[in-house]
C-alpha cells in the first residue's frame, strides 16, 4: 500500500491527464514492476514508484516488454513477496488483440506505426506492424523528440534498418549508447540521481522497443544497469555517480561479452579434431570466432555453412570464412538432411537459453538441431552466461517476434517467382516472418559458456547461482 | 517407322535437357510415346507378343537412360511392357477357349488339331494358371515358365498349317496390337484423372477448423484441397515457401485464390509452426517399393517433425508414381544436384575465391530430391484408395510383371 501512496504523491506533482487513468495504469504495473526487483534488491519500493513515474512519462509499449520480462521472471524468481505475487495473478500484459490497451498504447507513442493488414490469426497477442512506416517517421521527427539522446536514437535507427544485428552486437551498441547518455547527462535540480536516471533509462529502452523488440540479452543488459544504478551509494557526489556507471558498463562489456566469448572460444576448440565437418546455422558471432580460432591452430577441418530465408545472414559468415583460409559448403536448409549424414559436430549460436533448457535461438535453429539429433551429431550451443534467462517457454509461438512480411514475399535476384507482390490485397493470404525459434533441450549435447560446459540441464543452476548474489561483477 | 525415331529422339532430349517438369507430364508424354511405337511396329505371324516387348524395351531403354532420375518413365515403360503380357495372355487363354468350344469347324486336320490343342492348351493354360490365378501351392508346383509357352505354342501352330489356323493366328495378331494399345489409352487415361480420384477421398481427411501444413507446390495437393473446400469443410493451409524454387509461393497464391485461409511461412519455420499443425499433406515425386518416397527437397526436414510432435503425414501419389525399384542408397543415387546459382550468385562470391592466402575452397550443394522413410509416412492416398507404406509393395503385381525390372534388351531371345 505504500508504494501506491508514494506512487500517488509523485503523480500529484505532474500534470497529467485523469487520475483514475494513471491508476489503472499504476496498478497493473505495479505488479508487474515489483517482480523486476523482487529477486533480493530490497529497496523494492522505491524503484517501483520510480518505475511507475517513468511509466507514466514513458509509452506505453514500454509496458509490454517491461512486463512481459516481469512476468516471466516472475515465474522463476524465488521469493516474490506474498503480497505482490498475489496481486500478479491476473497477469496484465499488453495483449495486442485487446483493443482499448492498444488504442492507449498508440495515443502515447513516440513512433506511429501502422498496423499490418493480414495478420495472422495464431499471432494476435504479438504487435504486428507494418515495416518501412517508421523509419521516415523517426527522420522526420529527430528534432523534436527531446528526451532521447542522440547516441540512442542512433542505435535505434540502426536496428530499424537492420544495420545491426545479433545479440551481442546490439547489446554492446546499446550499452555504449547508455554510456554516452550517461556521460551527458545532468541530475536536473530536486530530482535525485537514482530516480531521474532509471527513469530516463526506462524512457530510452522504450523507444528502443518501439525501434526493435529487445532481445532478451538486451533485457538483461538493462535489469544489470538499473541495478548499479540503484547500488549507487548516496555518499557519491553527482561526476562521481556518472563515472562510477559508466565504469560499470566498460566492466560489464568486457567481462561478460568480450572475455566471455575467448573463453567460450578456448572450451569449444577442444571439442574440434583433425578431419572434422564443422555444420554452423546463420550467423553467430561466437561460432564464426571459434571457427576462424580453431583454423589459426592449425586445425583441418571443413564447414558447412546452413542458410535460411529470409535475412541470409549465412552469406555473411561464409564471405567471412572462405576470406580466411576456411574450406567450406553451402546449402539451404531444405537440404540439411542431405548434408548431414557426413557432418561430425554442429555448432550453433542462440540469443538465449531459457531455464527449462530450450534454446531460444534465430529461426530454423530447431529444424537442425532436430536433424543433427536423427543422425546421431552432437549438437554443441555457444551462448555467454549473460544470455541466460529465467523464463520458460515450450514452443515458438508463445512469444517471439514478427518481422517484415514483404521480404517473404520479394526473393531478390530472382524475377521469375515474384509472384505474391499483391500479397497485401489478396484477402485469404497472410505472410509470416518468424524471427526467433525454440529449440527442445532433448536435441541439445552440450552448451559452451564462460562458466564452462554444461548440459542444458543445468543452466537454471547457473542463472539462480551467479545472477542471485550480484556475481555480476 | 522413321517418324517414330524422330519422336523417341526428340523426347529423349526433352528428358535430357530436364525440359519436362513433374511426374504426370512426364508419364504422358512416354504412354503416348510408347503407344505410337506400339502401332507403327510389324508385327510378324509369330511371336508377336515378343517382338512388341522387344521393341518397347529398346525405346524405353533409351528413355530410361536419359533421364534416370525421372523415375516415372520407367514406371510407364514397365507398366506397357506388362500391359503387353496381360493381353497376350488374355488373348491366349481365350483362344483356347474359342478352340474348344468350335471343334467342327475344319474337318481335315482331325488329328493334328487334336494334338495341337491338347499340347499347347495344356501348356497355355498351365502358364495361364500361374499368372492369372492367385499363387496356390499347386499352382507353384506345376508352374512353367510363360516363354517357354509361348515358343512352344507358335511352334505347334506353325506345324499345322491349317487355313483357319493362319488366319486365326494373324487375325490374333492384329488383335494383340489392338487390345494393347487400348490398355495404354486405359493408361493415358488414369494417368490424366489421378487428380479426381484422389481428390474424391479428401472429404475423408479433413475436417473443420483443421490446419494442414504442406510444402512446396503439387497439383494433386491443391485439387485434394480444394476439393474439401468445396464440400464447405473450413480449414487453414500452412504454405512453406519451399526454397530455392519457390513453388510454395504458387501454391499459396492459387489457395488463396480459391478462397482458402493460407499462411506462407518460410522452410525454417516449419518446426516452429508444426505444434499448431493437425496435418501434413504433401505430394511426392515417386513411391518406391518399400513406402519410401522420393520428395522434393526439405520433405525429410518436415516429416521428422511432424513425428516428433504425432502428427500425421499424408503423401498423395497418383499410381503412375508407384516404382517396383527398391531404393538404395537414395540420397545420392536418385538425387539431382541442380545449379548453385539458385542459392548463390555467380559474381558474389568470386572476388574472395583465389586470394592469395591459399584460399578456402567454396562449394555450394543444391539438391532437388530427398528420401523419406517410410516409417515417417502415415499414409498414403493414391486413386485406389488408401494405404499403409508396407502395403505398397503389394500394389506392384498389380500393375507390373517381375519379368520387366530390368528394361534392358536381352541379347540372347532375338527379336
Amino acid at each position: 500500500m505504500e508504494v501506491k501512496d508514494q506512487a500517488m504523491n509523485s503523480k500529484q506533482k505532474k500534470e497529467k491527464s485523469s487520475k483514475a487513468e494513471r491508476r489503472d495504469l499504476q496498478e497493473a504495473q505495479r505488479a508487474a514492476k515489483a517482480a523486476v526487483k523482487a529477486e533480493g534488491n530490497k529497496p523494492s519500493g522505491s524503484v517501483t514508484s520510480v518505475n511507475l513515474k517513468s511509466a507514466k512519462a514513458a509509452k506505453p509499449p514500454q509496458k509490454v516488454d517491461n512486463t512481459s520480462i516481469a512476468a516471466s521472471e516472475k515465474k522463476g524468481g524465488d521469493r516474490p513477496s506474498e503480497k505482490d505475487r498475489k496481486k500478479d495473478v491476473p497477469h496484465p500484459r499488453l495483449q495486442y488483440d485487446d483493443k482499448s490497451r492498444v488504442e492507449k498504447a498508440k495515443r502515447r507513442a513516440v513512433v506511429n506505426q501502422t498496423e499490418a493488414r493480414n495478420r495472422v490469426e495464431l499471432f494476435r497477442h504479438l504487435p504486428q506492424y507494418e515495416h518501412g512506416s517508421q523509419l521516415p517517421d523517426l527522420e522526420a521527427k529527430f528534432f523534436q523528440i527531446d528526451p532521447v539522446h542522440p547516441s540512442v536514437y542512433k542505435v535505434g535507427l540502426q536496428y530499424l534498418s537492420g544495420d545491426i544485428s545479433g545479440g551481442n552486437a546490439r547489446c554492446i551498441a546499446m550499452l555504449q549508447a547508455f554510456q554516452d547518455a550517461i556521460k551527458d547527462y545532468a541530475v536536473p535540480p530536486e530530482k535525485t540521481l537514482v530516480r531521474d536516471l532509471t527513469a530516463k533509462i526506462s524512457s530510452y529502452v522504450s523507444f528502443l522497443i518501439e525501434c526493435r523488440p529487445l532481445s532478451i540479452s538486451m533485457g538483461n543488459a538493462i535489469r544489470f544497469l538499473k541495478s548499479r544504478i540503484t547500488k549507487l551509494p548516496p555518499t557519491l557526489s553527482e561526476s562521481e555517480s556518472k563515472t562510477s556507471l559508466q565504469s560499470d558498463i566498460e566492466h560489464f562489456i568486457n567481462e561478460k561479452i568480450i572475455l566471455a566469448n575467448k573463453v567460450i572460444v578456448n572450451h569449444a576448440v577442444t571439442k574440434i579434431r583433425d578431419g572434422d565437418v564443422l555444420l554452423t546455422y546463420g550467423s553467430s558471432s561466437a561460432v564464426e570466432m571459434i571457427l576462424l580460432h580453431a583454423h589459426e591452430l592449425g586445425k583441418q577441418f571443413r564447414v558447412v555453412v546452413v542458410d535460411s530465408r529470409p535475412r541470409l545472414q549465412g552469406k555473411v559468415l561464409l564471405r567471412r570464412l572462405v576470406e580466411k583460409g576456411l574450406s567450406c559448403t553451402y546449402t539451404h536448409v531444405n537440404a540439411v538432411s542431405y548434408i548431414m549424414h557426413e557432418v561430425t559436430r554442429v555448432f550453433l549460436g542462440a540469443s538465449s537459453v531459457l531455464s527449462n533448457g530450450t534454446v531460444y535461438s534465430g529461426v530454423g535453429t530447431a529444424c537442425v538441431a532436430m536433424v543433427a539429433h536423427v543422425y546421431h551429431v552432437p549438437v554443441i550451443v555457444c551462448c555467454e552466461a549473460y544470455k541466460f534467462h529465467e523464463r520458460v517457454q515450450l514452443d515458438s509461438i508463445c512469444s517471439n517476434e514478427l518481422g517484415d512480411p514483404d521480404v517473404i514475399s520479394k526473393v531478390p535476384g530472382r524475377e521469375d517467382v515474384n509472384l505474391l507482390d499483391a500479397w497485401a490485397n489478396t484477402e485469404n493470404l497472410q505472410l509470416l516472418n518468424l524471427m526467433y525459434d525454440a529449440t527442445p533441450s532433448d536435441y541439445v549435447s552440450m552448451i559452451v559458456t564462460d562458466y564452462g560446459m554444461i548440459p542444458p540441464t543445468s543452466v537454471p543452476v547457473v542463472v539462480r547461482e551467479y545472477s542471485r548474489e550480484q556475481v555480476w561483477m | 517407322m522413321p517418324d517414330v525415331h524422330s519422336l523417341v529422339n526428340d523426347f529423349v532430349n526433352q528428358l535430357k535437357k530436364r525440359k519436362i517438369e513433374g511426374s504426370q507430364a512426364t508419364a504422358k508424354q512416354a504412354a503416348e510415346l510408347l503407344r505410337s511405337v506400339i502401332s507403327q511396329q510389324r508385327v510378324p505371324q509369330t511371336n508377336q507378343a515378343t517382338a512388341l516387348i522387344n521393341a518397347v524395351r529398346a525405346v524405353g531403354e533409351k528413355l530410361i537412360a536419359a533421364n534416370p532420375v525421372e523415375l516415372a518413365v520407367g514406371n510407364i515403360v514397365r507398366r506397357v511392357l506388362h500391359i503387353i503380357r496381360e493381353e497376350d495372355l488374355s488373348l491366349a487363354t481365350a483362344a483356347i477357349a474359342g478352340l474348344e468350344l468350335s471343334p467342327g469347324s475344319d474337318d481335315e486336320d482331325d488329328v493334328e488339331r487334336d494334338d495341337y490343342p491338347v499340347l499347347s492348351a495344356a501348356a497355355v493354360a498351365a502358364a495361364a494358371r500361374s499368372t492369372l490365378r492367385p499363387p496356390s501351392l499347386q499352382t507353384l508346383l506345376e508352374d512353367t515358365p510363360i516363354s517357354a509357352a509361348n515358343p512352344h505354342t507358335s511352334s505347334s501352330g506353325g506345324d499345322s498349317e491349317g487355313k483357319s489356323r493362319s488366319v486365326d493366328k494373324s487375325s490374333r495378331g492384329r488383335k494383340l496390337k489392338h487390345d494393347v494399345i487400348e490398355a495404354v489409352n486405359e493408361l493415358i487415361q488414369d494417368i490424366s484423372t489421378c487428380y479426381e480420384q484422389i481428390a474424391e477421398q479428401a472429404v475423408e481427411h479433413i475436417h473443420q477448423n483443421e490446419v494442414i501444413l504442406t510444402l512446396g507446390s503439387s497439383k494433386t495437393v491443391l485439387e485434394f484441397l480444394c476439393a474439401a473446400k468445396e464440400k464447405k469443410r473450413s480449414f487453414k493451409v500452412f504454405v512453406a515457401e519451399g526454397a530455392p524454387r519457390y513453388q510454395g509461393h504458387l501454391l499459396a497464391k492459387e489457395l488463396a485464390s480459391r478462397g482458402l485461409q493460407t499462411t506462407v511461412i518460410t522452410d525454417s519455420a516449419v518446426f516452429a509452426m508444426i505444434s499448431r499443425v493437425n496435418m501434413v499433406i504433401v505430394g511426392a515425386h515417386a513411391v518406391m517399393a518399400n513406402g519410401g518416397i522420393i520428395a522434393p527437397v526439405g520433405l525429410n526436414m518436415v516429416a521428422l517433425a511432424a513425428e516428433r510432435h504425432a502428427v500425421p503425414f499424408v503423401v498423395l501419389a497418383g499410381s503412375h508414381k508407384l516404382c517396383p525399384l527398391y531404393p538404395h542408397n537414395p540420397e545420392v543415387l536418385l538425387n539431382e544436384l541442380r545449379s548453385p546459382s539458385e542459392l548463390l550468385d555467380f559474381g558474389e562470391f568470386s572476388d574472395c575465391m583465389d586470394s592469395a592466402s591459399g584460399g578456402g575452397s567454396l562449394h555450394v550443394v543444391n539438391p532437388t530430391f530427398d528420401y523419406v522413410p517410410p516409417k515417417l509416412v502415415s499414409l498414403f492416398i493414391t486413386d485406389t484408395g488408401g494405404h499403409n507404406p508396407s502395403y505398397m509393395y503389394r500394389l506392384i503385381a498389380d500393375y507390373y510383371s517381375a519379368d520387366d525390372l530390368v528394361v534392358k534388351r536381352r541379347p540372347a531371345t532375338g527379336s
